[in-house]
């Protein structure tokens, strides 16, 4: 066996490597984190809405109850779109450190925006490729569909108002008032509205830039009162312990 | 390098298959649980957040 046998032999190990990682990283992680995020749902044992068979909670506009800020890397809610599915429920921990809080629990909460239901900007990022891609079909959101939050005693139901293709520099579409012209986050004295902020990457598997879907929250409830009409037909026992 | 591999093993030929393919399991096993995580980080590709 000669050397360029053995160069020969190292290109094809090279190559197998190759696929191998694009098998781990396009497929693998997706088993593992589905299954760690699904089971992560399951064990927040949460208090089941009540009468599902009903699904219509009191739709409440005033001042929303607001949660204390969770620790970084806990879970804390439940994040629900319609659009991606009647089964679609992510956890939502606090923080968007990629190794510790997106790879392994989901979706997480930029900490330095609001708290859902705040006035301001509640902003969440999630993967769209690898690791559960808890965000894959975010371009399938269109204006007026559902976003709903949920913690252990609320419903916050956000609706989609617009979507936005941005650099990753472009901060401003996390200011308590979205712009992504600024790459600052500036907030001004005077806040009115309630905005959602969903970020992930674009384009898929190569992640240039962001795709950024904004929203406003609609209503809110109260768990205790049922269900968000916009969530009929989901499964929402999911995460309270049944 | 494989041939080599090849002569290497004990055995008939029929066990040399077997051994392999448990080499070939164990080592994907390896680069999927500590190889491939520790390298992810590195290789572009993802990135959902802004800032």
């Amino acid at each position: 066996m000669g050397v360029v046998g053995v160069i020969g032999e190292l290109m094809i190990t090279v190559g197998v490597l190759v696929l191998l990682f694009l098998a781990w990283q396009l497929w693998w992680t997706d088993v593992v984190a589905d299954r760690a995020q699904a089971a992560i749902v399951h064990d927040l044992q949460w208090q089941a809405p009540p009468d599902v068979t009903v699904p219509v909670a009191e739709k409440r506009t005033d001042d929303p109850p607001v949660e204390p800020t969770p620790q970084l890397g806990s879970v804390w809610a439940t994040l629900y779109v319609p659009r991606f599915g009647d089964d679609y429920v992510r956890p939502v921990a606090e923080g968007v450190d990629k190794e510790t809080v997106l790879d392994k629990l989901g979706v997480g909460r930029y900490p330095e925006t609001q708290m859902p239901g705040q006035l301001g900007n509640f902003a969440i990022a999630g993967h769209r490729t690898t690791f559960g891609k808890p965000f894959t079909h975010i371009e399938k959101l269109k204006k007026g569909d559902a976003v709903v939050v949920r913690t252990a005693t609320t419903w916050y139901v956000y609706k989609v108002t617009s979507h936005l293709i941005v650099y990753p520099d472009q901060v401003g579409v996390l200011s308590p008032v979205p712009d992504e012209s600024t790459s600052v986050s500036a907030a001004p004295d005077d806040l009115s509205k309630r905005f959602l902020t969903m970020t992930s990457c674009h384009p898929r598997y190569w992640a240039l830039q962001r795709y950024v879907v904004h929203g406003e929250l609609a209503y809110w409830a109260p768990v205790s009162s049922g269900v968000p009409e916009e969530l009929a037909g989901v499964d929402v026992s999911l995460g309270s312990g049944s | 390098m494989y041939a080599a591999l090849w002569r290497v093993l004990p055995g008939p030929a029929w066990l040399k298959v077997i051994e392999l393919l448990v080499l070939a399991g164990l080592v994907v096993a390896a680069l999927f649980t500590w190889v491939f995580p520790a390298i992810e980080p590195f290789v572009p590709g993802t990135g959902q957040t802004v800032g």
